[in-house]
């Protein structure tokens, strides 16, 4: 409906800033300051770029979550900031007609289109758990992908696998990077990711025509670098010893820290706890439950949620939290234990994937 | 070959049309149709195209961890699987949750059947019956009047409807259509004027934006949406209204949060969703197709218990019952754990079942999945151009009660509840029939399924006003009890333990059985609305729900799938759902190397 520009403009961005930021844009693309009005002319002026968004096993709730975006609002992005040109939970047409638009998209804006997908193809019945088009997904997948200037993993079905890859994944759903090993992916975990998290990265890309910097399991750093722990609101209350100890007690009531009823805050890498939840209203924590750990590799696997830290062996820090946790009086110098061992967790925490392909120091710049 | 099942008759010598994937729903779904030289469906296969096998993974796992994972088996009716597995889990343990835990999960429940019908009428549904490029031919004016005249809603001004039609008119020129592009533009199905067009695409627009405030209800009890958290034994959120530490709590700020997305939802839903759906309606009176199954056989388990722990008809304000034959003077009672009640088979969905045995009762189901096509194929196994309904043709399996292939979801229950006469049920069906002026039997239509999830949004948001206020009637009289922790330590269970849970889904009845052994559960089954509507064939040949509604629904333009997409649409099918099953075994299937 408006250019990329025009969008901005209503967003209140000033034509002064909007030129300010051609100009860094193109000093970070390394082109130079005679570059920014050229950079500016394109934004006010190119045509949207054509984003795929496919299905595969799934529940969509990434998609759910992405119409809850509030900045920005969801209708602008699809309707402004990019063209949604596939995404078969949205899309008026159907069958034969729809799928055309793939082949349409893919040989009219061929390797300037990006591919987005929600959900992860299986592999076992020959790929027939999951079938579109009376085809396996998995083609469809590799094919559109093939053309791709770069892919988005949504949530945790793309980036890992999430539930219907859990033990002993009966279908063999396989996160995608698996079946797609030569296109820079991002992947923005989560079961779901949060709104603004998935509409930030969107607009990252189109705003600065690259992928965000990435870590080193290919998620944005600048969503994924922390632990939900490490900015959670609660963490005095786990500094001071001060626990849930049980449902509806007197220390839920207050508001202490969940970590003894199963909390994954310290191992879990997200941005509830800064960004929060559906406009900032609250997140997992702020409403009396642990967080579950579903922006993690394999989260349904590590335990029930309701186990303490201390059980899931492979993060050693078993001696520390039952110290802590005993009595309130203890704090300071088990609260260092804690840190310790929390320290030495970060270090030790679960290598994803080692064959995740993550371009050269980690942001796959994309477009040159 | 043609042959008569539940008064409709099948015949497949016509053209075949194949709608593969069916969009704007969710999941995975095709549908193939035969065609007479009129153009009408006579034949009707729908086949679930995904499975992801989310039973199986349950096995071994701890019963109170069920309620994320089924969470899981669909996002977009986010917290339904989850309410219904710790009912499951509550009601196998013989758990009893406090009265706030339950006017809470009430709450969300409204909140997601609101939500969700929402969400379906304007961004899944709509543009079966508004045509977006008619829109540019409005005349802005006439437009403004028309939404001044069905509504007190703002946003109605004549400025306000050219500046839309202006961004609309870019939007097209531009030539990136984006999610409208080849749409059925212009397809004589569509029967609104231009300014009823523009109008709606305007109400498409503020819905997308408003809908995403309804879930903060969820964001508030649950921490998030889609998928909040939920507990056995209770909600986890506790309740602290006067004390040290409110911040950490549901508080007075928290409190008057909810009751003030409420009210916003009310106005919403009745300014406009439902102003928008009897105006729409209007143009389409005369296009009373997609009845199937209704005007006979309709299921509901009932939902949103008024008291804690009382899972009783009587207690329960969404409808209960079962009405085969067209009978609406007998409502039948629904027991889920009567092994001669619900039954699922296997003949046409891809699963075999030992030797000897047709039916199971979900307690002792058995699943084993086996991917095979009929001899009639048109194509190869994974390059299917034309399915045979004669053989095995969906992942999903054929649930039937007492024999009857069954229609769940607000229709089912405006149905049952008119029939029993209750008038919060009965009285606003009367009123949409008599403002359209149309007789009873128009309810039994794709336009009546529309209509009767509008009726149930406007429903639901007025029910969360009454258990909000419940829920601060309870809190003043001193009680901020939100959850029972007394058999949460797996020590105090007994060795083994099964049970059920239910709710009603904004599509329809849904089920969960699960047995607990050791601590662990041993046995899940999950029944879904969209297992009972997208049912494939049983051995009867007797049709689901979906390919019965298409049944005789003539195409104004035969390769354009319009009707065929407005009549499924009006189930809100939801294929994650309904496609996950159970292999007992835990039975390793082939591995396929990672290409």
């Amino acid at each position: 409906m408006e250019t990329f520009y025009e969008v901005l403009r209503r967003q209140g961005i000033t034509r002064r800033s909007f030129m300010k930021f051609c100009s860094l844009t193109a000093t970070s693309l390394g082109l130079g300051s005679a570059f920014t009005g050229k950079i500016a002319h394109a934004l006010e002026t190119k045509p949207r770029t054509p984003v795929l968004w496919m299905h595969g096993l799934e529940c969509t709730c990434c998609s759910e979550s992405f119409i809850r975006s509030a900045h920005p609002l969801a209708q602008d992005v699809v309707l402004s900031m990019l063209s949604l040109d596939y995404d078969d939970t949205l899309m008026a047409s159907a069958g034969a007609d729809a799928q055309a638009i793939l082949e349409e998209i893919q040989q009219k804006y061929k390797g300037n289109y990006i591919l987005a997908v929600e959900g992860n193809p299986p592999l076992n019945e020959d790929g027939m758990f999951c079938i579109t088009a009376g085809k396996p997904f998995v083609e469809e997948l590799k094919r559109v992908a093939s053309d791709a200037k770069m892919v988005i993993a949504w949530g945790a079905c793309a980036s890992y696998g999430c539930v219907q890859a859990a033990k002993p994944n009966p279908t063999q759903a396989t996160p995608i990077h698996k079946v797609i090993t030569d296109k820079p992916i991002v992947r923005v975990p989560g079961c779901p990711p949060i709104a603004e998290v998935m509409t930030a990265v969107v607009t990252y890309m189109l705003t600065f025509d690259r992928l965000p910097e990435l870590d080193r399991t290919g998620r944005p750093k600048m969503f994924y670098g922390q632990r939900i722990h490490d900015k959670c609101y609660r963490r005095p209350h786990f500094d001071a010893g001060q626990f849930v100890e049980q449902w509806d007690d007197e220390g839920a009531r207050k508001g202490y820290c969940l970590y003894k009823v199963g909390c994954k805050g310290p191992t879990t890498y997200n941005a509830c706890s800064t960004v929060r939840w559906n406009e900032g209203v609250s997140f997992p924590i702020g409403s009396g439950h642990g967080c579950i750990g579903c922006s993690e590799d394999g989260f349904w696997d590590k335990g029930s949620f309701y186990d303490r830290l201390t059980s899931i062996h492979q993060f050693g820090i078993e001696s520390n939290a039952d110290q802590v946790g005993g009595t309130v009086a203890a704090v300071a110098g088990t609260a260092v234990a804690v840190h310790a061992g929390l320290t030495a967790l970060k270090r030790s925490r679960v290598d994803h994937d080692k064959e995740f392909p993550v371009r050269e120091g980690g942001n796959g710049q994309w477009g040159k | 070959m043609s042959y008569e099942t539940q008064g409709f008759k099948l015949d497949d010598s016509g053209k075949r049309v194949v709608v593969d994937p069916v969009t704007r729903i969710e999941g995975h779904m095709r549908v193939e149709v035969n065609l007479d030289s009129q153009n009408v469906i006579r034949n009707a296969v729908s086949t679930g195209t995904m499975w992801r096998g989310l039973e199986v993974i349950l096995k071994g796992r701890d019963p109170r961890d069920a309620w994320a994972f089924t969470e899981r088996i669909c996002g977009v009716c986010t917290g339904t699987h989850a309410l219904t597995s710790v009912r499951a889990v509550e009601n196998a343990l013989g758990i009893q949750i406090p009265e706030n835990a339950n006017t809470i999960r009430n709450i969300m429940q409204l909140t997601l059947q609101a939500h969700d019908h929402l969400v379906h009428f304007y961004h899944l549904h709509a543009l079966d019956w508004v045509d977006v490029v008619s829109a540019l031919k409005a005349d802005p004016k006439a437009t403004a009047e028309l939404a001044q005249g069905i509504s007190s809603w703002g946003m109605s001004s004549t400025g306000y409807f050219r500046d839309l039609q202006n961004r609309l008119q870019k939007f097209v020129e531009s030539g990136q259509l984006g999610p409208f592009m080849n749409g059925y533009w212009g397809n004589p199905a569509y029967k609104l004027p231009a300014e009823a067009n523009l109008m709606a695409v305007a109400h498409y627009l503020q819905a997308l934006d408003f809908q995403k405030e309804i879930v903060k209800i969820h964001t508030i009890f649950g921490g998030k949406n889609p998928h909040p958290n939920w507990l056995v034994g209770g909600v986890p959120c506790p309740i602290n209204v006067h004390d040290t530490g409110a911040v950490g709590a549901i508080n007075m700020e928290r409190l008057n949060l909810v009751s003030s997305i409420i009210d916003q939802t009310i106005e919403f839903i009745d300014k406009v969703y439902i102003p928008d759906l009897l105006a729409i309606a209007s143009f389409y009176k005369d296009w009373l197709y997609g009845g199937g199954l209704s005007s006979q056989c309709v299921l509901s388990y009932g939902d949103i218990p008024d008291k804690a722990n009382d899972y009783s008809a009587a207690n329960l304000m969404l409808p209960r019952g079962a009405i085969t034959g067209g009978d609406l003077s007998r409502i039948q009672e629904v027991d889920l754990a009567d092994p001669e009640q619900i039954q699922e088979f296997v003949d046409h969905s891809w699963y075999t079942y030992p030797d000897g045995v047709k039916g199971l009762h979900p307690y002792d189901g058995v699943t084993n999945a086996k991917f095979e096509l009929g001899p009639k194929l048109k194509g190869t196994k994974t390059n299917i151009q034309e399915i045979d309904e004669g053989g095995k043709y969906s992942w999903i399996k054929a649930p039937r009660w007492r024999g009857h292939a069954m229609e769940v979801g607000p229709l089912a229950r405006y149905i049952i509840g008119y029939a029993q006469n209750k008038a919060e049920f009965k009285e606003p069906v009367e009123k949409v029939l008599k403002t359209l002026d149309v007789p009873v039997t128009a309810l039994f239509s794709t336009l009546g399924r529309t209509a009767a999830r509008g009726l149930e949004a406007s429903w639901a948001a007025h029910k969360m006003r009454y258990f909000m206020d419940k829920l601060m009637a309870n809190i003043k009289a001193g009680d901020s009890s939100t959850a029972n922790v007394e058999k949460w330590d797996p020590k105090s269970w007994p060795a083994t333990a099964r049970g059920v849970g239910f709710t009603e889904a904004p599509r329809g009845a849904l089920g969960h059985w699960l047995t607990i052994k050791d601590g662990r559960i041993d046995n899940y089954q999950a029944i879904v609305p969209t297992t009972w509507n997208g049912s494939p064939r049983d051995a009867q040949g007797q049709i689901g729900a979906f390919e019965a509604s298409l049944m005789n629904t003539p195409l104004a333009v035969a390769n354009q799938p319009l009707e065929i997409l407005r009549t499924l649409h009006s189930f809100d099918p939801c294929l994650a759902c309904s496609t996950h099953v159970m292999a007992p075994d835990g039975a390793e299937m082939t591995r396929v190397t990672v290409r």
